[in-house]
């Protein structure tokens, strides 16, 4: 295989919790590779460390409370980029990176026109002119598929909808042409079908612009649709990695397995359509307070004692190339131990 | 202890339409009237689900409301086991509204961050005075078991509890009061997939022991698809279709109901459908267009004159199932 664009190895990012008495492991060991032109879907449930993973990569993380710990590692372009100078980072922020948000309303200043916001990053990083940068601005509202973009660029985002601010989001993000684009739940405040059509606008810029994207998202259905690779997290760990078709056709990771049997079908025969949910009993821990042993096993209805003594490592899975499927779980030495699931 | 067994719940043209504000401090020109709910009609069988579904902005969380009373509506009819729940007077209405109680979204901001659970769950109890004291303590109890919690929440604060917890605490504080129906407004969508998953579960489970009818508002059809015997579809305040579930999801005659059911994702790599993606934005329901609503987003190819200028009536097109679209016998 290529070499990887984006290479995290052992990310951990921590948190003193506002009493100063605990700390949250928020991230915690997390190694993943971004190759070019791919997404690669990051998907997990409230609090199990994506967005954090994805703000680490960019040094967004707010010093204190948080912090990155020594020994963690964030390679671009062969350059560490936790070690980088704020003038080195700048440069590559924004440029080369770019990241879009959940909220397009709370990510956008209400007080500049999304011309002037889209064409911003550009004006610092390839010193553009005035005239050029509003060239460039409406060029991109063509691009992300804004009509009379001659007249929107002038205008504020409160006169626009929740789907064209997120389109000004993603104009804003691309501006410099970016090899990475970090993509953080960036459907979930949107209705379906202005879902469907973000969704379609970012594979077509994928297409046209090359970039590799790294898709964080809860959404299973919009990670089963969009990415090649997908990186399960579960409590401040990757609980498993594998390419999309091999991850839902052969999910491994008993936390993985759960996940997808909780979710409501669309496409579920309809003699099965009003059957029980499985969910995953009990609720994900508390950062400050992960369990020890293997951190999924007190919901995990195969666990038994080694999985309570001891952490796990992850494993390899694959059937093909060695390290395209990686599951953290002790099944994989005794599979035996996989038996029908319990009903909960 | 009375009530059991669910009721039938009867909804006939129901009308709510927002007065436009005035802009700036009340002197700017006032602006159009916002058609929430425009001429709403449904019947839902006892101990049956509808599930009510559409995108943001179409009416759907204020046709529970009025239903509820919690919002006067303008017109229309709503009988609760033939019972005129607009007609009602504060002491009578009081006295139904423990037959009708709702669920809400947000479970952060739906309890009183100041009370205890068990103050949660007394409360109810007390106002329609059918507990108190150890009785009332007995009946807490027995609600926490009955959702799932441990008795000893019945201490806790909101702050305390999960996302999940908390929605619980608001399906026992609907339950306290002896229920027959329960408007359940978008119950689930603000939890996690394994959290919600358990938080259907015990709504299924609680409305096949006792017998509840729920009215099911959700935006997310998948979710919907698990819960409902009878779907409606909402666009800008109408109804734009009405199935039995089984109909709507396999055969669907409105081109809105087809495109929003294209564009869910599916949590399967191999079953990628063709996506019909509309263009442009859900409308101002201040400024709907003129005839059918939907006709500026509509990709059916017959799309003419007609819908542009004719609205189409939500008609019977299939036994059960109802469509308001001119070509609803060529489906897309």
């Amino acid at each position: 295989m290529t070499e990887p664009l984006l290479r995290v190895r052992d990310l951990r990012t921590y948190f003193v919790t506002e009493h100063g008495s605990g700390t949250a492991r928020a991230v915690d060991g997390v190694s993943f590779d971004l190759y070019a032109g791919e997404t690669l879907g990051l998907v997990g449930e409230s609090g199990c460390g994506k967005t954090v993973t994805s703000l680490s990569v960019l040094r967004l993380i707010p010093e204190p409370p948080g912090h990155i710990r020594p020994g963690s590692f964030i390679e671009f372009a062969g350059r560490n980029l936790l070690t980088l100078a704020p003038r080195e980072l700048r440069a590559i922020r924004g440029n080369q990176i770019a990241m879009i948000f959940q909220e397009p309303m709370t990510s956008l200043n209400p007080v500049f026109t999304v011309g002037y916001q889209i064409a911003e990053a550009a004006i610092v990083h390839q010193r553009l002119s005035r005239r050029a940068a509003r060239a460039r601005a409406i060029e991109m509202l063509k691009l992300v598929g804004i009509p009379d973009p001659t007249q929107r660029v002038d205008h504020y985002p409160h006169q626009m909808s929740g789907g064209m601010r997120q389109r000004v989001m993603i104009a804003m993000a691309l501006v410099c042409h970016p090899k990475v684009l970090i993509a953080d739940e960036p459907t979930t405040a949107l209705d379906v079908t202005i879902q469907a059509q973000i969704l379609e606008l970012l594979e077509r810029l994928q297409a046209e612009l090359g970039m590799a994207v790294m898709l964080i998202t809860h959404d299973l259905g919009v990670v089963a649709g969009s990415a090649d690779r997908v990186v399960v997290m579960y409590a401040g760990q990757v609980v498993e990695q594998a390419p999309t078709p091999e991850l839902f056709a052969r999910p491994l990771h008993p936390y993985t397995e759960g996940l997808l049997a909780s979710v409501p079908r669309l496409d579920a025969p309809p003699a099965r359509a009003r059957g029980r949910l499985h969910g995953i009993p009990g609720q994900v821990p508390a950062a400050t307070d992960w369990p020890g042993g293997c951190r999924f096993h007190p919901r995990c209805p195969y666990a038994w004692d080694r999985c309570r003594d001891e952490e796990p490592p992850l494993l390899d899975a694959s059937t093909g190339e060695p390290g395209t499927h990686t599951v953290r779980c002790w099944l994989l030495t005794e599979p035996q131990r996989r038996t029908a699931r319990p009903l909960p | 202890m009375t009530s059991s067994g669910g009721a039938v719940v009867d909804v006939q043209g129901l009308v709510k339409h927002f007065p436009g504000e005035r802009g700036w401090l009340g002197l700017g020109r006032p602006r159009a009237v916002v058609r929430a709910v425009d001429d709403v009609s449904f019947t839902i069988a006892a101990g049956q689900t509808l599930g009510l579904v559409g995108e943001s902005g179409c009416g759907k969380s204020t046709v529970g409301r009025t239903i509820l009373r919690l919002i006067e509506p303008d017109a229309g009819r709503v009988a609760i086991d033939g019972v005129n729940v607009l007609t009602l007077g504060g002491r009578e209405l009081r006295a139904l509204r423990r037959r009708m109680q709702i669920v809400f979204q947000d479970p952060y901001g739906s309890l009183n961050p100041r009370l205890t659970v068990r103050q949660t769950l007394a409360e109810p109890l007390a106002i329609h005075h059918l507990a108190a004291g150890p009785d009332a303590e007995r009946r807490i109890v027995a609600l926490l078991e009955e959702v799932g919690l441990d008795r000893g929440f019945a201490q806790s604060y909101a702050h305390e509890l999960s996302g999940g917890q908390r929605q619980r605490v608001g399906i026992a504080r609907a339950l306290s009061v002896e229920p027959q129906f329960l408007v359940l407004d978008e119950p689930v969508s603000a939890l996690d997939v394994s959290v919600q998953a358990q938080v259907l579960n015990l709504l299924a489970d609680l409305q096949r022991r006792r017998r509840l009818t729920y009215l099911f508002i959700a935006h997310d059809l998948a979710v919907v698809k698990h819960v409902a015997d009878h779907v409606a579809v909402m666009y800008l305040g109408k109804l734009v279709e009405r199935a039995p579930a089984a109909l709507l999801y396999t055969a669907p005659r409105h081109p809105y109901t087809t495109s929003l059911l294209s564009a869910v994702p599916v949590p399967d790599p191999k079953a990628q459908r063709p996506r019909i993606v509309l263009t442009g934005d859900v409308p101002s329901p201040a400024h709907p267009p003129p005839g059918c609503p939907f006709h500026p987003r509509c990709p059916h190819p017959k799309k003419d004159a007609r819908c542009r200028t004719e609205p189409p009536a939500l008609r019977e097109v299939a036994p059960g199932q109802f469509a308001a679209c001119h070509y609803a016998e060529e489906p897309l």
